[in-house]
């Protein structure tokens, strides 16, 4: 078959009933333009480390949203934090906060060292 | 001997002072770092301990830097602790004279009105009364003058002053208490004995007709009391600095740094700390955003007393605003690095998934453009056809699969992940064998400088560019446009490059100045270290910086930085241009000799 560098996604169901939404508010409570974020995607389309591999922090977000949080903490940690991300943004969202908050918190043990 | 009882609360004040202070010195200097006890070891019998002292002299004691904020709050801290330091000196002296030996109890200087009695006894005894009356009337003055500074800090040149613990309020209280009620107990004396100079004795005369026989103890007493609250409290409140920032002098000059780590040295350096609020008025988050919780004395009380949050330490944009204007200049920003450096992952790679695929060119220069500088294309173009237009023969090294530098990552505290970036992109250099590696961004031209061992030198655009036109590499049109320069945080106090920017801009354009420029220049507000501040307080910081900058009406707005490009284009209030741009288009290129170069010139000035 001919490879065109795509594939269809295969489909999936996401229960929101069971889905765990209240992390997500923790991010919002201290980065609150997440909410502003309409998944665009520019942010993808600029990323450096989207360059090398399939990192996509639209994706990202979105899983972390739905509450969906396997393989996410590996994913994030591809990130340079360069911040172009930030820069193309067409909303204003503070998405190297997101990020840097997300990434914390899914590797609370690891990287914590100030005490709130 | 010479002794009252009231002498006891003075002498076992002094007594905890001196064992706290020792105890806690020893435990910092012990805990600094191994590679900095070398600098301690090689440069303590040198040239440099000489050097402190003077240091010592002119900042702890004169505090020349504060004189130069503003002469009457210098006058301030000078009056209290040069005159306070002279008192004791000129009362050791007078004690010594009076009793004619060296070695006499040791509280006979501070209390020395009360137990000499007898006025003209010994040697140059009128004179030193008086310079003690007058040393006195001078600590007095400054005592005034920070009350008044307490209520209308406007009036000594500061907007703000720091709001204070209550320990610190505490130990305040007794400082000022304590040369009042040494006047008071002085005067009573005098009115007594007649011992007095111009000061005491005259207000020994005035108080004479009231009951002085029943104040004179009483007085005594409250004097050291005064003294034994102040030395009790001295070190677990600000005034820790007094003693500190004197270690700190020596330490600083035999050339130990704050590194990357948190050590000895940085609680020496957090406990050097006045407290002053110097650094409070030049932080753009206090008056461009209103956020006045997370300036560098807050964030390093907090540190001290171990309440530090997130919040404080994360919400900065690491301008270094504060560090240039603290009087006892201490490194906030580092410290402040140290505060958010995460612990780390041992051995855990962060970055397996970078394979470079393009080859590896080996040639003289490596342009590296950086991440933001892919987000500003012109830039690009510019640095092109600068090479081209200088005959340099380079390889574009981040040109498709650029790594970052890895200084976003540190600023956040992400140092292990920061060193594998580093790692990536150093052992590209290397196998390039260039000799040289221009970078168009001051974040990565900073972290190539100090955070990369890199055995070649490392150029911003800007002192490339300066370095071109100075061997005549380059030659530009004369215009007349009027241009005013932004100092990129990281490029001016960062990297301390002022001069090579305006050299190339004076020579082709005509360069104004602005308010605030240099050391004092401000931040766009774009700064990565801030994960903090929302777009609406990012600009607000960005109109800020924008109206002291075009406040005489430029034409043009250079910048040597593609993140402060990008945060003052939207800005809207003057044309912004990087450094390349303007240089690019102003290239004379001769058309006789290289009619291809010209030709692509022309083909990459329509993509503009």
């Amino acid at each position: 078959m001919k490879n065109w560098g795509f594939t269809i996604s295969t489909s999936r169901t996401i229960d929101m009933d069971k889905a765990d939404l209240k992390t997500y508010n923790k991010i919002t409570e201290k980065v609150p333009s997440a909410k502003r974020c309409l998944m665009c995607g520019a942010c993808s389309a600029t990323c450096a480390a989207h360059n090398h591999t399939s990192f996509n922090f639209r994706k990202c977000h979105l899983s972390f949203r739905r509450g969906q949080f396997e393989n996410l903490a590996e994913e994030l940690d591809k990130c340079m934090l360069c911040g172009k991300c930030k820069l193309v943004c067409p909303r204003g969202v503070n998405t190297r906060a997101i990020i840097f908050n997300m990434r914390i918190f899914l590797n609370d043990l690891n990287y914590k060292k100030i005490s709130l | 001997m010479k002794f009252n009882l009231f002498v006891i609360p003075f002498i076992l004040g002094a007594l905890i002072l001196f064992a706290i202070i020792i105890y806690k010195y020893i435990r910092w200097i012990k805990s600094v770092d191994r590679k900095q006890e070398y600098f301690i070891r090689k440069n303590i019998f040198t040239f440099k301990t000489i050097r402190a002292i003077g240091e010592i002299i002119r900042e702890a004691l004169i505090h020349n830097k504060i004189y130069k904020k503003n002469p009457l709050l210098g006058y301030m801290h000078m009056s209290l602790a040069f005159g306070w330091f002279l008192l004791i000196v000129v009362g050791m002296i007078e004690s010594s004279l009076s009793s004619g030996t060296l070695f006499k109890e040791p509280w006979l200087g501070i209390f020395f009105n009360y137990f000499i009695t007898t006025p003209h006894g010994f040697h140059m005894a009128d004179t030193l009364s008086f310079i003690m009356d007058l040393l006195l009337l001078i600590i007095l003055s400054g005592v005034m003058l920070a009350l008044i500074k307490r209520m209308r800090a406007r009036f000594m040149g500061m907007k703000k002053t720091t709001k204070h613990h209550l320990y610190d309020r505490l130990a305040l209280t007794s400082l000022w208490f304590i040369f009042p009620l040494r006047l008071l107990a002085e005067s009573t004396t005098s009115a007594i004995h007649d011992n007095g100079s111009f000061l005491t004795g005259s207000i020994g005369n005035l108080i004479s007709g009231l009951p002085v026989q029943a104040m004179e103890l009483p007085l005594w007493w409250a004097y050291s009391m005064a003294l034994f609250f102040f030395f009790v409290s001295l070190p677990f409140s600000r005034y820790m600095h007094i003693p500190t920032e004197v270690v700190h002098i020596f330490l600083k000059n035999w050339g130990v740094t704050v590194g990357e780590q948190y050590s000895g040295y940085s609680d020496i350096q957090i406990n050097s700390c006045s407290r002053c609020g110097i650094c409070i008025d030049p932080c753009q988050l206090n008056y461009a955003c209103d956020i006045t919780n997370v300036q560098s004395v807050y964030f390093i009380r907090d540190t001290r007393y171990n309440t530090l949050k997130d919040e404080v330490a994360n919400n900065c944009l690491m301008c270094g605003r504060c560090s240039e204007s603290c009087p006892v200049g201490l490194d906030l920003t580092m410290l402040r690095q140290q505060l958010r450096n995460k612990q780390e992952i041992p051995g855990k790679l962060y970055y397996n998934f970078i394979k470079k695929d393009n080859a590896i060119e080996t040639t003289d220069v490596i342009y590296f453009a950086g991440c933001m500088t892919h987000l500003t294309p012109k830039i690009i173009i510019s640095m092109k056809k600068i090479f081209k237009s200088a005959g340099i023969n380079y390889w574009f090294m981040d040109e498709e699969n650029g790594v970052c530098c890895g200084r976003p990552l540190r600023q956040q505290g992400f140092v292990q992940q920061s060193k594998d970036l580093v790692s990536k992109n150093l052992r590209i250099i290397t196998e390039s064998g260039a000799k040289l590696l221009v970078t168009s961004c001051p974040i990565c031209y900073k972290s190539f400088k100090d955070e990369y061992t890199l055995s070649i030198p490392v150029m911003h655009h800007s002192e490339y560019i300066e370095q071109l036109v100075m061997q005549k590499k380059l030659k530009l049109n004369k215009t007349t446009i009027k241009t005013v320069y932004h100092d990129p945080c990281e490029l001016g106090r960062g990297a301390n490059i002022y001069d090579q920017p305006r050299n190339v801009l004076n020579k082709f354009t005509s360069l104004i100045p602005s308010e605030s420029e240099r050391e004092d220049s401000l931040c766009c507000g774009g700064s990565l270290s801030n994960t903090l501040i929302e777009l609406s307080q990012q600009i607000k910081i960005r109109d800020n910086a924008l109206e002291e900058l075009t406040k005489h009406n430029p034409d043009v707005l250079i910048t040597a930085c593609p993140l402060c490009k990008k945060s003052f284009i939207h800005g809207n209030k003057a044309k912004v241009m990087d450094l390349a741009e303007i240089i690019a288009d102003n290239i004379i290129t001769d058309l006789n000799n290289n009619t291809t170069s010209s030709k692509v010139n022309k083909a990459e000035l329509v993509l503009n």
